[in-house]
């Protein structure tokens, strides 16, 4: 089976329409959205309608930090972040609050973890930036493989049964081989706001049979994603970030 | 973990199992057969035993990962592999070949025999580097040489793919390799630059040479790294009928800093099938080795070594080998000033690239063909130097250009023919002008750019 995976979505509907294009064209078969559908974006209505849409027809959505600082209020954003967190909450109807506040932290099928965040406390948020970081998320779970964002660029970390711990950088439309006596955890690049320098949206496309997975890249409407922004009134240096990708 | 007795004629996936080829230290190959498959196969199962060295499984992991996605002739075809939940194994070709191994006691081998296998090595090594993998592990026993004399590189375990994890750098501490080949860099840790299988390859040539090892089978680091500062005897003392040209081409590979080694594996292979122009430098007269000063600097205060671009693909890129079919006489003096341009263009974005400058002296099939021309004059040879004189006016270093006269019927397939013997990875060629003659026979540049294995420029003088 084929399972699209986005994750850090951030309101950026020209870069989320594009990514879903791109997985129905490949055969995904299941959706699973790894939180941060808002913030930071010019259409953050749009793109939980969206995910709402896709979790009626059996998606799995992850709660990101940012779907959490809607209701939990803006303790720990950047003055940019918190800027976009309260005009998305303005424009937000009560019944997108609600589902992003409701969204749970984890979700385990098969030999799979889906969080956003580090696995070892979901809620604090830590960022998985290296191989201490990804032992410590891995070491929460008993799942073979964890699949994360918040980083907003890939990794790949491989966990061999000698404890021995490989770092990678995955490079872009490659599949990557899930070998099955190791533990992997996958820190997905982000389909709104991608840091990597590399503009394209991103989004991860796990084929279980394989096992493999790879990390997608999809060039979109960038200049749209900027105007909406601007529409909205953003701060300036959310649009122009978008075409550099950092 | 479920193991299954690999006993003949037990059947795993499909595959029903024969006899055991080979068994060696990580891994033992049987021959297998399957109702979908009619071709000779092997499986490889990797060998587990209580204390197991995790080499054998790490190697077996990037073999299962890399070998699915390599092709071409100069590696054995991937047909089915299996992990570790079952009896884990990778099924593939068996090529038609016996291996390197079996050249070894007919050593020292005659020069000819030496400069045809290196060009087949090479030839599979460029293959493989543009695959964007380094082998790392190459040595006579993972050399198979086909009837026709193409090689075929085998034993993917110690290798490095430029897009997949490498799970071997990680894993352990001390490199991996076989000693007698291994390149310096590759003893202190560096396992991404193919330059280190063209030192592999340098150590196999020395010993096909002079029948002895270049480097002692010392597996210890402290004694691996020696190599890093100690050379070796030049291959013309241990032989003295070693022709200068192919010292030179031995110890050029076997260059401690890799910049120093060919820029690619096809230049490498360029060299082994065009010995008379082989660039000679002090390194081809050598017969004894580098002094107790030279030998006490680079111990004690080395060089640095320049840095490299990453991975196997960045370093193809940058030592393309450029062909320039040039026509004699010229058709123009303008079209001879824009092929000139054309080539100055690409010499100076791409510092390691060579140039063959080539022509083609026609045959006839209607006249019993001379080499003379009517003054008795050899063609040949006065083709020769009317190429270095088209070539004179760009400056370049003499170890950047080359220069060959095909003999042919048709000038296409002449060109043709060589841009695939040679891995060309850029053709440049004029157009001629608009002429009842082009008419007549077509357009040479149209032919070749249409069948072309690589880029082709087509350039014309501006009217």
């Amino acid at each position: 089976m084929r399972i699209a995976l986005f994750t850090d979505i951030h309101g950026n509907r020209q870069a989320l329409a594009a990514c879903l294009e791109h997985a129905a064209r490949q055969g995904a078969e299941r959706h699973v959205f790894l939180g941060d559908i808002v913030g930071y974006g010019g259409d953050p209505a749009w793109c939980v309608a969206q995910v709402m849409r896709e979790v009626a027809a059996g998606a799995v959505a992850l709660q990101g930090n940012h779907d959490a600082a809607i209701a939990a209020g803006i303790a720990g954003l950047n003055g940019v972040a918190a800027a976009a967190i309260e005009w998305t909450r303005s424009i937000l109807s009560p019944a997108a609050r609600t589902f992003l506040a409701e969204l749970p932290l984890l979700h385990e099928e098969e030999d799979r973890l889906y969080v956003h965040a580090d696995a070892s406390n979901p809620g604090a948020w830590r960022y998985v930036m290296d191989a201490e970081d990804a032992r410590r998320s891995m070491d929460a779970t008993s799942a073979r493989i964890t699949l994360c964002g918040h980083v907003h660029s890939p990794r790949l970390y491989g966990l061999s049964d000698t404890a021995k711990l490989t770092v990678f950088r995955p490079p872009a439309n490659e599949p990557i081989p899930l070998l099955a006596r190791r533990r992997w955890l996958a820190v997905l690049g982000a389909v709104g706001q991608p840091r990597d320098g590399d503009p394209a949206a991103c989004y991860g496309l796990l084929d279980t049979t394989e096992p493999s997975l790879t990390w997608v890249r999809v060039p979109y409407d960038v200049a749209g994603a900027a105007c909406a922004i601007r529409a909205a009134g953003l701060p300036e240096q959310l649009a122009t970030r978008l075409a550099l990708g950092r | 973990m479920v193991r299954r007795r690999l006993t003949p004629g037990a059947v795993i996936d499909g595959f029903t199992l024969g006899e055991v080829v080979h068994k060696g230290g990580m891994a033992m190959l049987l021959s297998v057969t399957h109702p979908d498959h009619d071709l000779p196969m092997l499986m490889k199962v990797p060998l587990l035993f209580e204390g197991e060295d995790p080499a054998a499984i790490v190697g077996f992991e990037m073999e299962q990962m890399i070998l699915p996605r390599l092709k071409g002739p100069h590696v054995p075809r991937f047909i089915a592999t299996a992990g570790f939940d079952a009896q884990p194994y990778i099924v593939m070709e068996q090529v038609d070949g016996v291996s390197a191994d079996t050249l070894l006691p007919r050593c020292p081998l005659p020069v000819e025999e030496i400069a045809a296998f290196g060009a087949a090595v090479a030839t599979a090594l460029a293959d493989l580097h543009a695959q964007q993998v380094v082998h790392l592990d190459i040595k006579p026993a993972n050399i198979l040489l086909r009837p026709d004399g193409s090689a075929v590189l085998i034993d993917f375990g110690l290798s490095r793919h430029d897009r997949l994890p490498d799970l071997m750098q990680e894993e352990f501490r001390l490199p991996y390799g076989s000693a007698p080949y291994m390149a310096p860099e590759q003893v202190l840790g560096e396992r991404g630059d193919p330059h280190s299988d063209l030192f592999a390859l340098g150590a196999v040539l020395y010993q096909l040479t002079t029948g002895v090892w270049a480097f002692d089978n010392e597996q210890r680091l402290p004694a691996m790294k020696r190599r890093l500062w100690r050379d070796p005897e030049p291959p013309r003392r241990r032989r003295p009928d070693c022709p200068p040209w192919l010292q030179e081409v031995i110890l050029r590979c076997l260059e401690v800093d890799p910049a120093r080694r060919h820029p690619t594996a096809a230049q490498l292979a360029f060299d082994l099938r065009h010995p008379d122009q082989v660039m000679l430098t002090p390194r081809a007269q050598k017969l004894a080795r580098d002094g107790l000063a030279a030998v006490l600097k680079r111990r004690f205060n080395p060089d640095p070594m320049a840095p490299r671009p990453a991975g196997a693909s960045a370093q193809l890129a940058a030592a393309p080998i450029i062909a320039v079919a040039i026509e004699l006489p010229a058709a123009s003096g303008a079209l001879d000033e824009a092929m000139r341009r054309a080539v100055e263009r690409i010499m100076a974005t791409v510092p390691e690239a060579r140039v063959a400058c080539l022509n083609v002296l026609r045959t006839s099939l209607l006249s019993i063909d001379t080499t003379l021309d009517a003054a008795g004059e050899n063609r040949h040879v006065q083709r020769l130097v009317e190429l270095r004189h088209w070539a004179a006016p760009l400056r370049l270093e003499e170890e950047r250009l080359t220069f060959h006269v095909l003999e042919a019927l048709s000038p296409a397939a002449a060109i043709l023919e060589y841009a695939e013997a040679n891995r060309v990875d850029h053709l440049i060629l004029g157009a001629r002008p608009h002429s009842m003659q082009r008419r007549l026979l077509g357009s040479v540049s149209g032919e070749v750019a249409a069948w072309a294995p690589c880029s082709v420029t087509v350039v014309r003088a501006k009217a």
